[in-house]
């Protein structure tokens, strides 16, 4: 049995510092099982979230090695013998301890998109080729690790202007929702702030579930969105009813 | 003592898996003020785990099924102990409430005609589950928590609740700390809905997440509510068995649903031996004791399992109706499903036993104490179906929301008494002023390597009884812990408290275990491997807390009418 070195970042909202450890490795163990080792060996506050261990539900997003990824996911035999694994928190989100942070936002932001509205006389009848697109959207399992290297919101802080991709595929699942009849596309525009991505493709690989959050959320979004706005013929529609 | 906040509700559901979710709903939508308050972050709670399923005689694909059928299977899985009239009402409105989800924007698989798409599943006479690949416990938690979040319900993520209050007989409220924080806070309310889960945590081996510790089962013991038939604990037949980081770890009953055929290390497709008639298809407790005879025997895989092989479906099939177990065998254990087999073992999964209640409205034993999904016993009586999780979460999710805000109207809130209060809080801070005293992470796992031993698939009076003692020492032991660092988001500290509750459920386990002198469902005994129909199959183990100790004691079942006992001997 080998043993790992980790630095794991311990501290607050006020400041911190990484803190060195010594792991030993098992087969086929992960970066949250050696922080398990930590919190019943070393240290027994170690502040992380972590739920099902099982990577489906999303709790236990940190930053590894610079990387968003899930603790619970990443195997300590991915890295070379003898290198030094830092932990981290997520960089997008004000850090509460070590490596847990206040993702609240994104709860806020998840409240405000208008919910699924079906017609009154919906007779229930969709196909399965009709509810796969909406099923890729809602294979999310909330990690926020797209949110976090998103660069709009991770550098420039934009949360008060645009909603991050996670909201943005959770808009565009609603609007292909075979049997929703709102329109979602001022939304999109103007709380959302859909314009604000430009399409670097980051959230998608950092995406534990693999949904191509750009491609089939995020650019079909936008065209929806253009449609309304720039389509000269809706254009002038909107003249003529004074919308 | 130090300051801490309050909030007033009619009532407080404790718990956001689905249980507690839809118990909320329900409950705003009768006009009571409502609280929901997570263990975790919302939309973490256990359910998302769920997999294969979820229960329900829409008889969209096998067009014979009925209420009747779902009732008869879930009364035969559970070895005839369940509470008749929680099946009843389970088999009869489960259809609804799964239809209801999809009016509040589930996306269910299809059939061709369009409608809700239903797979097949140990126990089930019909294909009955509707389901989104192998990840329906995530479609449905977050279509009630998108239900959930625009009803109209007051919200509180990581809280943990540590105990109950009482004025009289009468719940009054409840008392924890934030976690973010560890500053307590006080919910007063005229009815609170426990919907906190198992107590897998309390096994070394488990498919359970770190919350499922059995706090609502011990705090309603503590405040004085029975619980009832705590021997029975389902051991999933098929966890993940290597590397060692994942084992116990879900493998879906849909790998089997879906076709899956369980050998052993000679090829033998075993289950021919067990259960000919439904083969790998039996019910859990019948697979779960074949795999682990299998093993026991020396015909087990090379990490002692079994072999559980899809791969006959073909690689676009199998990624198409299990995507998640693709990636879980690929990423944890590089193991290719759609080439080869998977090394499955029982893990422990689920506990059908639980506060005890009625099936009318949940309500416990202790008047304003209800309970509603896996923490309420009697639904699935010695075993439960797979699949039947998720509906009884819906159906008695929203029957406890109903009767615990019609409980609570018109109810004026009780005074909290101030010493009360400040001796919850003296209790929970004691780890921190302890100068010597045990590690909690060494107490727990002590605990887990004890129930793993000796209250496993198979039991014998001998292994109980040396489970108890060490419980007993364990018990001892973590009077007197001991941590390290603030109040602030500390899971040493937060595992004190969930300790203290694993330690309740593992005795209440345990000696009901010892209690029981037959074999019924999941409950396995070695030293009495009939099952004594006449006698013992109609009694209920009843626990509950006398005279500063644990006491066990038995009580008849509730007979069903003959309307509906007629339909069990129309069969023979």
């Amino acid at each position: 049995m080998s043993v790992a070195k980790l630095r794991v970042f311990r501290g607050d909202a006020q400041g911190g510092e990484e803190k060195e450890y010594e792991v030993p490795v098992d087969e086929g163990m992960v970066v949250l099982d050696a922080l398990f080792y930590i919190q019943a060996n070393y240290d027994g506050d170690l502040a992380i979230r972590w739920n099902c261990k099982a990577a489906k539900c999303g709790s236990c997003s940190t930053e590894i090695n610079g990387k968003p990824s899930l603790a619970c996911k990443t195997r300590m035999d991915t890295f070379a013998e003898g290198e030094t694994i830092t932990v981290h928190p997520l960089k997008a989100f004000p850090v509460i301890k070590d490596l847990v942070t206040d993702v609240s936002w994104n709860y806020e932001v998840s409240k405000k998109i208008p919910p699924f509205t079906p017609a009154e006389d919906t007779e229930w009848i969709m196909y399965q080729e009709d509810v796969e697109r909406g099923q890729e959207f809602r294979k999310c399992i909330e990690c926020f690790m797209c949110q976090d290297v998103c660069h709009i919101l991770r550098d420039h802080n934009r949360k008060d202007a645009f909603a991050g991709p996670r909201f943005m595929i959770k808009i565009a699942e609603r609007e292909m929702h075979p049997l929703d009849v709102l329109d979602r596309r001022e939304f999109a525009r103007e709380e959302a702030g859909v314009g604000f991505c430009n399409i670097t493709k980051c959230c998608t690989e950092v995406c534990p579930e693999d949904i191509h959050i750009t491609d089939n959320g995020i650019i079909p979004l936008k065209e929806r969105v253009v449609d309304k706005y720039y389509d000269p013929l809706s254009w002038l529609l909107r003249k003529i009813k004074g919308k | 003592m130090e300051k801490y906040e309050t909030h007033t509700h009619d009532v407080i559901v404790i718990g956001a898996g689905g249980a507690g979710l839809r118990a909320a709903i329900e409950s705003s939508a009768q006009g009571a003020s409502t609280a929901l308050i997570c263990k975790s972050l919302l939309g973490k709670a256990h359910t998302v785990m769920a997999e294969g399923g979820v229960a329900a005689a829409l008889a969209n694909v096998d067009t014979k099924d009925n209420w009747e059928t779902h009732f008869k299977d879930t009364m035969k899985g559970g070895k005839m102990l369940n509470n008749w009239q929680m099946a009843l009402y389970h088999a009869q409105e489960a259809p609804e409430r799964v239809r209801e989800l999809e009016y509040w924007g589930a996306l269910f698989d299809r059939t061709k005609e369009g409608r809700i798409n239903q797979r097949a599943f140990g126990g089930h006479t019909w294909k009955r589950l509707a389901h989104v690949g192998d990840r329906t416990g995530l479609e449905m938690i977050r279509t009630l928590q998108e239900k959930g979040i625009h009803s109209g319900i007051d919200v509180y993520m990581e809280c943990t609740i540590t105990h109950l209050i009482k004025d009289g007989d009468r719940e009054t409220g409840a008392f924890g700390y934030w976690r973010e924080s560890g500053k307590f806070v006080l919910f007063k309310a005229n009815a609170i809905i426990l919907a906190t889960g198992g107590v897998g945590k309390a096994y070394k081996y488990t498919s359970n997440s770190w919350e499922y510790t059995g706090d609502g089962h011990s705090m309603a013991y503590e405040a004085g509510a029975e619980l009832i038939d705590m021997e029975f604990i389902q051991f999933h037949p098929t966890g993940m068995v290597w590397p060692p980081s994942v084992r116990g770890i879900l493998v879906t009953e849909a790998v089997r649903g879906e076709g899956g055929i369980l050998t052993n290390s000679e090829g033998e497709r075993f289950m021919e031996k067990y259960d000919p008639e439904r083969m790998e298809l039996s019910t859990r407790d019948v697979v779960a004791r074949s795999i682990y005879t299998e093993v026991e025997q020396g015909r087990g895989s090379p990490h002692g399992g079994a072999f559980l092989d899809v791969s006959h479906r073909g690689a676009d099939y199998v990624k198409r109706k299990l995507p998640s177990m693709y990636h879980q065998f690929m990423e944890f254990a590089d193991i290719d499903i759609t080439k080869g087999p998977m090394e499955v073992f029982p893990t422990t999964h689920y506990v059908m036993g639980g506060v005890k209640v009625e099936g009318d409205t949940c309500s416990s034993t202790v008047p304003g104490l209800f309970a509603a999904g896996e923490v309420a016993g009697g639904m699935h009586g010695a075993n439960r179906l797979g699949g039947n999780s998720l509906s009884d979460l819906l159906v008695f999710g929203k029957r406890a929301g109903e009767g615990a805000a019609a409980y609570a109207s018109g109810k004026s809130h009780a005074q909290v008494s101030a010493e009360l209060v400040e001796g919850f809080a003296n209790e929970l801070r004691e780890p921190f002023n302890n100068t010597q005293g045990e590690n909690p992470y060494t107490i727990h796992q002590d605990l887990q390597d004890v129930m793993q031993l000796y209250i496993g698939v198979f039991r014998t009076e001998e292994n109980i009884q040396t489970g108890i003692d060490k419980i007993e020492v364990l018990k001892e032991r973590a009077k007197t812990l001991k941590i390290e660092g603030s109040v602030m988001f500390n899971p040493g500290w937060h595992l004190c408290r969930d300790l203290k509750s694993m330690l309740i459920v593992s005795e209440a386990l345990a000696r009901c275990a010892l209690a029981r002198k037959e074999s019924r469902g999941a409950h396995s005994r070695v030293d009495y491997p009939e099952s004594d129909d006449e006698v013992l199959g109609k009694l209920n183990s009843i626990v509950s807390f006398k005279d500063g100790a644990m006491d066990v004691a038995t009580r008849p079942i509730v007979e069903m009418p003959e309307e509906l006992s007629k339909l069990f001997t129309e069969d023979k």
